[in-house]
């Protein structure tokens, strides 16, 4: 039994006066108990949104959610909004992408701790305190039971961020969901704070979900990769497989488009041609057949179903071949 | 935080500068001039030139002006030309009913602006939503003296249950300390007199609250509605904590923020609502005394009037403002 | 010919012909407020309003300006007449026809209302354009007295402006009204222009060169004047309310022939419980006129916010 188990899992937005747009298309996988998964895609692939449905933090109206999200056995979607709000924060916790935005303007950082703790561990507010200054010094936050009092302007981009990990992990969720949390930050704060939350899960073994689109980030932290495309996820492997050999032609195609130090000069960088587009029915379709490289007319007529390959799981009709990806020399 | 009300207390000070400028401005732009203006039916070239040279007519404008501040700051504003008293000595004693009145409408105001904004926030789209969205409309549309008539009317004249003017009934024999009727009655123990009081204050507090009432009705909706999009919220809901705390912690204590602001700048409202309200009701207090000075041409009352205006104002902003910064921390920085 | 002339010319056409194609704002805010009731009633009630104003004269059966006999001998302290042959609402307190000057007060009404907002908006143009096109300490000096006139609770502002004149007259309504909402006006066209001149597209133009005028009349100008029209159609409805204050007060105008409902309203306070209906009806015509503005102006503000296009 996976610690979590989505299955099917789709999110239709209909909005009044616009046509119904489908932002996550029947993903599946798993997470098992103290493994990282990388959710990778670039803007537009769906993964926020299948973190914010594994989470029930949808907004309110105009969606429809359809498929299982199992996690410990019970299924997320069929909860209650009591049900629900007693294992988020204590069971699954999520860490947001722009951490000023994230964080309560007006109450101070200790407080916005001590009412998780609080609220599920049942911690008198003077023993709450304690444990949340220890807290933030576990997240590597100087001067901890300062900043207890201390509002989010006063600190600094990477220090907010430490504090909504210290946040979400307050309660030892099993499992924790990071959304793009190192976008908003300057590039040697995003390694810190990559190398913190790679320490800490280790460390309380617990699950993470990293959702990214910087495939740097996945490199150095996931142990399973499903990359995302149009809603759905197109592969799958282990993190070595997936660098060595990528079979669908999107990864490759983001594999290839990383600048290298070591690429002679004067040669071209290699974009994937064309952009997301979002309302083409995929229904009878591979939703990447307008932008690739090897695309057969078959990708457009018929849709392309996720099955085993080498090891992982591909969505591809036309997939590289494995010798390919180890020619070109992509790895890491 | 000291220092914060220190230089906010500094930073009032040339507002009430330039305020006072325009004040004396409006003066010397006054029909036949400054002096005959202030002195009324007893202008005679004898007294006109007597007051021209109180004035300072004949110096330069400079001199005009410091003369005039000086006067403002001693507090004297000459005598009324109605009814001859002294101006500030007018005021001295009409005060009181002014800021029981005002005092009164806003806290209706809040009280029952707050919740309904709230309420219809929550249920976006539905019914108490598009009532409350049209209370506010009427709240505005409607001129407050009118809806002053139109109470007056129903309930005084047609209904009987309500006073229709004043303060508190001829007959009864009240004694008045502070000059707050209801307080009076209270700390007197003359509990008729004070609920007779109450019965005057509840429809002239209703016609001054319609404007204050709309506006924090609709704040409080957008504020709500915009803070429930909020990153931050998220994270509360993300966090698994109760509906109520997220409510009171996160989402109210956000969207009071501009909430607060607005109440300030409804003393603004509440001040010019009061003219038109006292005059409806006959309500003994500085509005009514405006009008009056209105009607009758009285300029040394209006020009003493306008100053306090300008000072009550400025001086209510500036509690607004330290109260905006005891309540979000992010203000204090600057 | 050749040069820098030559080149600003080619950027102005550039410009000119880049302005075109796609849905324009304003066919969309259009579209968006034809689904919308609220939209619709406000705009109804407006032109309903208008056309009254427009077509009183005719549809009035007696002359609104002069007393009649028939009516002033019926007047006593006690009683003023009510519906009687040929009079439909019978007298007011000066043997006027009710019925007619109530008709012909549209008029007057939209007159104040649309004078007063008109001289607003002119002046508050011309501040809050030099302001925002100079910047600097231009906008520094004209923002601080704006915002000290903004300061000032607006009927006392109006009541100072109105005082200032020796006796009342319609002028006097329509000016000290309209010093209220200048302030508002400058502040708006001012804020709107800044925005504009940090935007994408004017930094754009200014790099290829076109004219700071052509800059200011055809970009930064017309994107403004979308908030500007909105406030216009609610400063319309405030006028009105204000104006129709301002007489309650005594300071509007003396003559009793004039039909405006504010002053209709305003001096039949003392005869409330001898004829209410000559508050009444001038009141109910003034709500309902302010309504239907204020519907209008706030479901325009909707249709032309950027946010609300998909």
């Amino acid at each position: 039994m996976a610690l979590l188990e989505v299955r099917d899992l789709s999110v239709v937005f209909r909005r009044k006066g616009t046509a119904p747009f489908t932002a996550v298309d029947g993903v599946s996988f798993d997470v098992e108990p103290g493994r990282t998964v990388g959710l990778v895609g670039e803007s537009g692939s769906g993964k926020s949104v299948t973190a914010l449905a594994i989470m029930g933090l949808l907004p309110g109206r105009g969606r429809e959610v359809r498929g299982s999200v199992r996690f410990e056995s019970v299924d997320l979607l069929t909860l209650n909004d009591r049900q629900l709000r007693d294992r988020r924060g204590r069971d699954l916790a999520m860490v947001f992408q722009d951490p000023l935005s994230s964080l309560n303007p007006v109450i101070p950082i200790g407080l916005q701790i001590t009412e998780v703790l609080e609220r599920h561990r049942g911690m008198p507010r003077k023993q709450a305190r304690v444990e949340a200054a220890d807290l933030l010094n576990r997240v590597g936050i100087p001067d901890p039971r300062r900043r207890l009092s201390e509002y989010p302007h006063q600190l600094s981009g990477g220090m907010r961020q430490r504090a909504l990990i210290a946040i979400a992990v307050a309660c030892r969720p099993r499992l924790l969901i990071a959304d793009e949390p190192t976008t908003a930050l300057d590039v040697t704060i995003q390694a810190q704070i990559l190398a913190l939350l790679s320490e800490l899960v280790k460390s309380t073994d617990t699950a993470l979900i990293m959702i990214t689109h910087d495939l740097g980030v996945v490199a150095g932290l996931c142990d399973e990769v499903n990359v995302m495309y149009g809603g759905r996820v197109v592969e799958r492997a282990e993190r070595h497989a997936l660098f060595n050999a990528s079979r669908h032609p999107y990864t490759h195609g983001l594999l290839a488009s990383i600048p290298r130090l070591d690429a002679p000069r004067g040669e071209k960088l290699v974009p994937i041609r064309g952009s997301v587009a979002d309302n083409i029915p995929w229904e009878h379709a591979c939703a990447f057949a307008p932008r690739c490289p090897n695309a057969l007319d078959r990708c457009r007529q018929v849709r392309p179903e996720l099955v085993p390959d080498y090891g992982g799981m591909l969505r591809c009709h036309n997939p590289v071949g494995p010798l390919m990806a180890a020619e070109q020399g992509v790895s890491r | 935080m000291l220092r914060f009300i220190i230089r906010r207390l500094l930073q009032a000070i040339p507002t009430l500068l330039v305020l006072s400028i325009l004040v004396f401005a409006w003066l010397r732009l006054l029909p036949g001039g400054p002096a005959e203006a202030l002195l009324g039916d007893k202008a005679t070239p004898a007294t006109v030139a007597s007051m021209n040279r109180v004035l300072g007519l004949d110096q330069p404008i400079f001199v005009q002006y410091f003369k005039f501040l000086g006067r403002t700051l001693t507090g004297d504003f000459g005598n009324s030309l109605t009814s001859g008293d002294p101006v500030l000595a007018e005021i001295g004693r009409r005060f009181p009913a002014t800021i029981e009145l005002s005092g009164c409408a806003l806290l209706l105001a809040i009280v029952c602006g707050i919740p309904l904004g709230y309420v219809a926030a929550r249920h976006r789209g539905r019914f108490i939503d598009n009532a409350a969205v049209m209370t506010t409309l009427l709240g505005v549309a409607v001129p407050v003296f009118f809806l002053g008539v139109l109470l007056k009317y129903v309930f005084a004249q047609k209904l009987g249950i309500l006073p229709p003017s004043g303060r508190q009934d001829v007959t009864i024999d009240a004694t008045h300390v502070t000059g707050f009727f209801v307080l009076d009655g209270l700390l007197t123990g003359e509990y008729d007199a004070a609920w007779d009081a109450v019965k005057h204050l509840i429809l002239p507090s209703i016609a001054l609250a319609s404007v204050p009432f709309a506006v924090i009705v609709r704040i409080t909706r957008a504020a709500v509605l915009d803070v429930r999009e909020e990153d931050f919220v998220r994270t509360a809901e993300s966090k698994g904590l109760t509906t109520k705390v997220i409510r009171r912690r996160h989402v109210l204590r956000n969207a009071l923020l501009p909430v607060s602001t607005t109440i300030g700048l409804q003393t603004g409202l509440l001040l010019a609502g009061a003219v038109l309200t006292e005059t409806v009701f006959n309500w003994q207090g500085l509005g009514s005394l405006l009008s009056e000075g209105i009607q009758r041409r009285d300029y040394p009352r209006l020009q003493a009037l306008l100053l306090l205006a300008a000072l009550v104002y400025v001086l209510v902003n500036l509690l607004v403002d330290i109260s905006y910064a005891i309540i979000d921390p992010r203000v204090r920085v600057r | 010919m050749t040069g820098p002339k030559l080149m600003r010319r080619k950027a102005d056409r550039i410009d000119e012909l880049a302005g075109s194609g796609g849905t324009s704002l304003a066919a969309d805010a259009v579209r968006r407020m034809l689904r919308s009731p609220v939209a619709i009633t406000g705009a109804v009630i407006t032109v309903l309003f208008v056309l009254l104003a427009i077509l009183s004269p005719f549809l009035a059966p007696k002359n609104p300006f002069i007393p009649y006999d028939a009516l002033k001998n019926t007047l006593r302290p006690d009683s003023i007449p009510g519906p009687m042959p040929g009079f439909v609402l019978g007298s007011d307190q000066n043997g006027y026809d009710f019925f007619s000057r109530l008709l012909v007060g549209s008029q007057q009404t939209l007159i104040v209302g649309v004078c007063a907002t008109l001289i607003g908006v002119f002046f508050g143009m011309v501040i809050g354009g030099l302001a925002g096109a100079f910047g600097g300490w231009v906008d520094t000096l004209l923002m601080r007295f704006t915002d000290i006139l903004l300061a000032i609770p607006s009927l006392l502002l109006a009541i100072s402006i109105a005082a200032l004149f020796s006796h009342g007259t319609q002028w006097t309504v329509i000016v000290a009204v309209a010093v209220v909402s200048v302030p508002i006006f400058a502040r708006l066209l001012r804020g709107a222009m800044l925005a504009q001149r940090a935007s994408d597209h004017v930094l754009a133009a200014t790099a290829l060169g076109v004219r700071r005028r052509t800059i200011v009349f055809r970009h930064m100008l017309p994107n403004s004047m979308g908030p500007v029209i909105v406030q216009a159609t609610l400063t319309l409805a405030t006028s009105i309310i204000d104006a129709a204050a301002l007489s309650f007060l005594g300071l509007g105008d003396s003559d009793p022939s004039r039909a405006e409902w504010g002053l209709m309203l305003g001096r039949s306070q003392d005869y409330l419980d001898v004829k209410p209906e000559l508050a009444f009806y001038p009141a109910i015509a003034i709500i309902l006129v302010a309504l239907g503005f204020t519907l209008l102006g706030e479901s325009l503000r909707e249709a032309l916010d950027p946010k609300n296009r998909r």
